[in-house]
This record gives C-alpha cells, sequence and structure tokens, in this order.
C-alpha cells in the first residue's frame, strides 16, 4: 500500500509538471498539431469524409465524456463491491 | 478546436483506410471467437471482460496534460491484454473507439481500421510481450504490469505516428522526414501519460487481486495458460 500511495504522488506530479512547465500553452489535442504537419507534408489535402455527427459545443462534448468516465468507474465500483460483499458473504457461512 | 489524438475522420487517403481495416479484420474475428470461448468455458469471464472494457472506457476520457504542452489520453487495453492475453482487447478497444467516433467526433469512421490497429492490436500485443517477458524475472509483479502498460501505450502512439508517416511521406525529407515529426507529436506526448497509464494498470491489478485473487488467476490459466503451452 504504501507503494501504490508512493505511485499515485508520482502521478499527480507528473500532471502538475506538464501544467507547471508550460504556462501559457495551449494544451490542445495531440491530433489538432498532426492536422499542421499534414496541411505542411501534402498542401491542399482535404479530408474526404466528414464526422456523421459532432457534440454541438464544447459542454455537450465534456457531458459525454464525464458519462463515458462515470459509467466506466461505475461499473469498476459495482464489480468491486460485489466482490467484497461476496467475500465476506463466504466468510460468515 | 479538437482534443483528440487518434487519427482524425477523413484524414487517411481511401487505400490506406481500406488497408487498415484489412489489418483488422481477422483481428476482430479471433477476438470475438475468444471472447466467446472464455465466456462459454466460464461464464464468470464475463463480468471481468466487462471489467476490463469499463477500463478502457475511463482511461481513455482521460485527456491529460503532457510535458509537451498539449494533451492525450491513455489507451487503458493494458490490463485486459494482461488478464486474457491480447487477442481479446481487439473487440473491446473497437467497441470504444467505435463509441467516440460516433458521439465524440473523436477519431472516426474511415480511420477505425487503422485507429483500432494501433490501440487494440499493437498495444496489447506489446504490453502482453513485455509483461510475460518480465514476469520470467525476479522482478516483482507489479514492475511487469507498470512496463507492459507503459510501453504498450507508446507502442500505440508510435503506431499512429507510422500510420501518418506512411500516408503522407510527401515532406522534403521523404517518409523518415515525416515519421519524425509525427513521432514528435505522438510518441513524446505519449511519454509522461504512458508511465501514468502504467501506474493506474498497476492500481487497479492490485484492486482486482486484493478482492478477487483466485477467479482472476483461474480466468488467466483458461484464457492465456492454453495458449502458451
Amino acid at each position: 500500500m504504501k507503494r501504490n500511495a508512493i505511485l499515485i504522488v508520482i502521478m499527480l506530479a507528473l500532471v502538475v509538471y506538464a501544467l507547471y512547465s508550460n504556462q501559457g500553452a495551449e494544451f490542445g489535442g495531440a491530433d489538432s498539431q498532426a492536422k499542421a504537419v499534414i496541411a505542411e507534408l501534402s498542401p491542399g489535402y482535404e479530408p474526404w469524409f466528414e464526422s456523421i455527427w459532432e457534440p454541438p459545443s464544447g459542454e455537450v462534448e465534456s457531458l459525454l465524456f464525464a458519462l463515458q468516465a462515470a459509467l466506466g468507474t461505475g461499473f469498476i465500483c459495482y464489480y468491486i463491491g460485489y466482490c467484497i460483499g461476496r467475500n465476506k458473504g463466504r466468510a460468515q457461512s | 478546436m479538437s482534443f483528440g489524438m487518434h487519427i482524425m475522420e477523413g484524414f487517411l487517403p481511401l487505400p490506406w483506410a481500406v488497408v487498415w481495416f484489412a489489418v483488422m479484420l481477422p483481428f476482430i474475428y479471433l477476438s470475438i471467437k475468444k471472447a466467446r470461448r472464455l465466456v462459454e468455458q466460464n461464464p464468470k469471464a464475463l463480468l471481468l471482460l466487462a471489467f476490463a472494457g469499463a477500463f478502457t472506457f475511463v482511461l481513455s476520457a482521460l485527456k491529460l496534460p503532457s510535458v509537451t504542452g498539449s494533451c492525450s489520453h491513455p489507451t487503458g487495453v493494458a490490463l485486459g491484454a494482461i488478464l486474457f492475453g491480447p487477442v481479446v482487447m481487439a473487440l473491446i478497444g473497437l467497441i470504444v473507439l467505435l463509441f467516440q467516433a460516433l458521439l465524440l467526433a473523436h477519431g472516426g469512421l474511415t480511420t477505425l481500421g487503422a485507429n483500432v490497429v494501433s490501440m487494440a492490436i499493437i498495444g496489447p500485443f506489446v504490453t502482453y510481450g513485455v509483461y510475460a517477458l518480465l514476469k520470467r524475472t525476479k522482478l516483482p509483479h507489479w514492475v511487469a504490469v507498470l512496463c507492459g502498460a507503459a510501453l504498450g501505450s507508446l507502442a500505440t502512439y508510435f503506431a499512429t505516428a507510422l500510420q501518418l508517416a506512411l500516408a503522407y511521406p510527401g515532406g522534403p525529407d521523404g517518409f523518415y522526414g515525416s515519421l519524425v515529426k509525427f513521432t514528435a507529436i505522438f510518441a513524446v506526448t505519449q511519454l509522461p501519460i504512458a508511465v501514468i497509464e502504467g501506474i493506474l494498470t498497476v492500481l487497479v491489478v492490485d484492486l482486482l487481486y486484493a478482492y478477487n485473487r483466485q477467479e482472476v488467476e483461474s480466468l488467466r490459466n483458461l484464457s492465456i495458460g492454453g495458449e502458451q503451452a
């Protein structure tokens, strides 16, 4: 458990360092940068297919991402809770 | 502005889109076969498969800032690869990438093949290879999990850079020039994210082992033991 505490601190430190050492950076997605490189390597390339549906705004997009994380976390916690309950039941009987 | 890190919709020329779909299909077939067999042999496997899928779901929603001043997210495919072997993750990765392509305009349908190959095939195979190799050494189990997950995550993004360089070799320095450029964007950003992914995978494997060691190990034998023999 001590090991995990250290690992969690390392994880937080990596994120904080990234934010601290790049103050003023945009923190956009890596794919936006890739688009720029594609435009440079292959000027005039037009994407030949558009996304079928795009979230209408950043707010709606963050809603969907939050839902995605919530659904996943919900199931993970359900499963762990289920195991804990089952182990307890077994210990009692 | 988009915040994705998979190959964007429409950004792979048609021939390459077709190539990666063709590479993906046999793995998806094997993946479905394997998942079905696992659940037939042990119905409890379904819950753990869903658990691995849920982990992928959560991690690919976490867009983290990186030292390069841009964002990327972990792939989350390492847990399933370690528990069940790499083949099963092709199917799970496909489901997650489809969700993101349809609802989040993240990645895309035309680039789905390429993204599945990098995230749900190459990543899990590298993870599993590194993990299996280190497990044979005297290193503690968690170190094998950490290195497997971190290197698999890096491999995914190196594969993405490779796929883009193959599609866009047209710069003054040719294919290698493109490869260096795309690698700089994807793989370097991914470096600290890969470490985070390794750590998160260690934490979740720990959790599973703490509460359900027996079942996890018997499923692993069912899933992986047969393949190695």
